[in-house]
């Protein structure tokens, strides 16, 4: 039990985006308003954005921003920055999330006007009849 | 213009033509079909002379803003590609022509807006197939997708509510894409996926890697609608305005399986899909088996031929799938070919689909009484395609399906042989009695569901110009497919096979 804990805390990034994307997916699965459905899945974007940018730390790693004449003398010292890289690819991958969510809402929006609710039962109750 | 770079046009054309199409199309809708056609035109040519090229003088890297690779993001010309780049292309220009008059009347004064999605979908595609990025595949993926979103919320009825669906599920499967790449960036530390490919049997650690792939093919499962992931598919097509699901039914599909040949064969190696997890080959193949058998009965069911033609997406879906995991030469052969074939079959029943919507206003069985004698030439494509779909020579879905089943003989995995043979039976038996309906049918308005758009005039000459050159296509590829298998595809095959 213990190993386990000592596990779970060293690793506590990786343990928390789990958590997060499961209750992403469980809303995203379970949830029967759209709204909340689109909210878990928002939580389960941001879930692995925040997986992709832990990623990248390092303990006492310093913000990658270089100093040209520094570079020139001393070189670059890998160890001792941040890995940009995938905060980069989680700039893009924000854009996508946010266009997403905004194609959602302009849909949910448009259900909204058709059916007058967003209770995903209640909308299938009035396709039924 | 250096043959270099022609890819590069191939995939601007469509994306540049989009602003335009927005922009001038606002004014006046007659700029609209020039454009789009011109640049589809313009992407079908440039294709043709890349698909050449890359026969000529084999695999062409290309990277992108002078970042070399593995730093910068590369773009893959190989045989597979450019076929895919040249289908792409050909099938886009072809389902315009019907998507023109059918957007016309379904979306009078939206054109301008279809349009610019339905390009940027187009170079979305484009890209797709070209990239040699694992990242640069999700943006891609998600363009594709996003553009689609809206594109099928433009449709009637339901289509908001399908597109939400689809927006859920969707979102999944990039999601997992993405967490795929992700585990795959921590082990490897690189995202070009030659240079994955380097570094993965070097890498420590078998749950992980296990783990990123499992990640990276389900989620493209989710995409391509891939049994039992497939229950998004069928609404989302089926209530699609006919002008979007004319080009979206051929292509998107087909070109997330060509993503997932990507990702089993240039990210990791046959290996070790087939020689490390034996036991996920036969659950793949299990699942493909018992997907074309559920899908085709499903399709059995339907009694509209929008609605029965999405069950069958996912039938062929599941031919492809299982053709490729078989893990032989004729299975892989088989499959490649069904990508080219299967585009254009589907092609040709939506554009006929198309033709008969625009003219009775109504797919309903009821309403194609009698549609023999009104609409010859169409329905005379639609059989050509309805017996490719079935699997008659010498239409071109006898020979991917030939080539399929001895992929699966050759296999020992009957499952997939019977399952095939199934499918095509309840194939025969469903276009048989839509045929039966059309032919002997008389023309009987008293039991006619109230059509959902009022009849109209004939359709246009290039619309049912278009269907003729998919159903003569079908043909020709059908008798070419010796030269097609010999001249490329056993050269797009991947390394090993």
């Amino acid at each position: 039990m213990e190993d386990f804990i000592a596990l779970v805390i060293a690793k506590y990034n990786y343990w928390l985006y789990v958590i997060l994307m499961m209750i992403g997916f469980y809303a995203m699965i379970g949830k029967k308003n759209l709204i909340k459905k689109l909210i878990g899945m928002n939580i389960f974007q941001t879930a692995i954005i925040l997986m992709f940018v832990s990623v990248g730390v390092k303990k006492g790693g310093a913000i990658p921003i270089l100093d040209k004449h520094e570079v020139l003398v001393n070189g670059i010292e890998a160890a001792r920055i941040v890995n940009p890289l995938p905060h980069v690819l989680m700039l893009t991958a924000i854009v996508v999330s946010v266009s997403i969510t905004g194609v959602a809402l302009a849909i949910i929006l448009r259900i909204y006007r058709k059916y007058g609710t967003l209770e995903e039962d209640e909308i299938m109750e009035k396709l039924d009849q | 213009m250096t043959t270099s770079n022609l890819h590069m046009y191939v995939m601007a054309a469509p994306l540049i033509c989009a602003l335009f199409v927005n922009l001038l199309g606002r004014r006046s809708r007659r700029y609209i079909a020039p454009l789009t056609l011109g640049a589809l035109l313009f992407s079908s040519v440039t294709a043709c002379s890349v698909l050449t090229n890359a026969l000529q003088n084999g695999r062409l890297s290309y990277t992108v803003g002078n970042w070399t690779p593995p730093y910068g993001i590369e773009l893959i010309i190989d045989p597979l590609s450019a076929l895919m780049l040249l289908l792409i292309s050909v099938v886009a220009l072809l389902a315009t022509c019907a998507a023109l008059p059918s957007v016309q009347r379904e979306q009078a004064g939206k054109e301008h807006l279809f349009f610019t999605l339905y390009l940027i979908l187009i170079a979305g595609l484009m890209g797709l197939v070209m990239t040699g990025d694992a990242f640069n595949l999700y943006v891609l993926l998600e363009i594709t997708s996003i553009t689609t979103y809206g594109l099928i919320a433009m449709g009637k009825g339901r289509a908001v509510l399908s597109s939400f669906n689809y927006i859920i599920m969707g979102s999944i499967g990039a999601c997992f894409y993405l967490l795929g790449v992700g585990y795959i960036y921590i082990l490897t530390g690189t995202l070009n996926m030659a240079d994955i490919a380097t570094r993965l049997p070097l890498v420590q650690g078998d749950a992980a890697v296990a783990t990123a792939f499992a990640f990276l093919i389900v989620g493209l499962f989710i995409k391509m609608a891939f049994f039992p992931l497939h229950g998004w598919l069928p609404h989302a097509y089926g209530d699609a305005p006919m002008g979007a699901s004319v080009m979206i039914a051929p292509l998107m599909t087909k070109v997330t399986v060509y993503l997932m040949i990507r990702v089993m064969f240039s990210i990791f190696s046959p290996q070790y899909e087939f020689l490390l997890h034996p036991g996920i080959q036969n659950l793949v193949i299990w699942a493909a088996s018992i997907g074309i058998v559920c899908a085709s009965l499903q399709a059995l069911a339907q009694r509209d031929i929008k609605r029965m033609l999405t069950y069958i997406i996912i039938a062929e879906v599941g031919y492809m799938v299982g053709g490729i995991w078989l893990a032989n030469d004729q299975g892989m052969t088989g499959a490649i070919l069904h990508i080219v074939n299967d585009a254009l079959m589907t092609l040709c029943l939506f554009l006929a689909a198309a033709t008969i919507f625009y003219r009775i206003g109504s797919l309903h069985f009821d309403d194609l009484k009698g549609l023999y004698q009104r609409m010859p030439l169409t329905m005379a494509a639609f059989t050509v395609g309805a017996f490719s779909m079935i699997g008659v020579p010498p239409t071109a879905g006898f020979f991917s399906k030939w080539y399929l089943i001895l992929g699966g003989i050759e296999a020992g995995h009957w499952e997939y042989v019977a399952a095939l043979i199934f499918s095509s039976l309840i194939n025969a038996v469903l276009f048989f009695r839509l045929i039966e309906i059309a032919y002997f049918g008389d023309v009987d308005h008293a039991h006619g569901h109230a059509p959902t758009l009022q009849p109209a005039a004939p359709a246009p000459w290039y619309m049912q110009g278009s269907l003729l050159v998919t159903a003569a296509a079908l043909i020709i590829v059908g008798l070419g497919s010796g030269q097609l298998v010999q001249g490329v595809i056993k050269l797009a095959l991947p390394t090993g096979f």
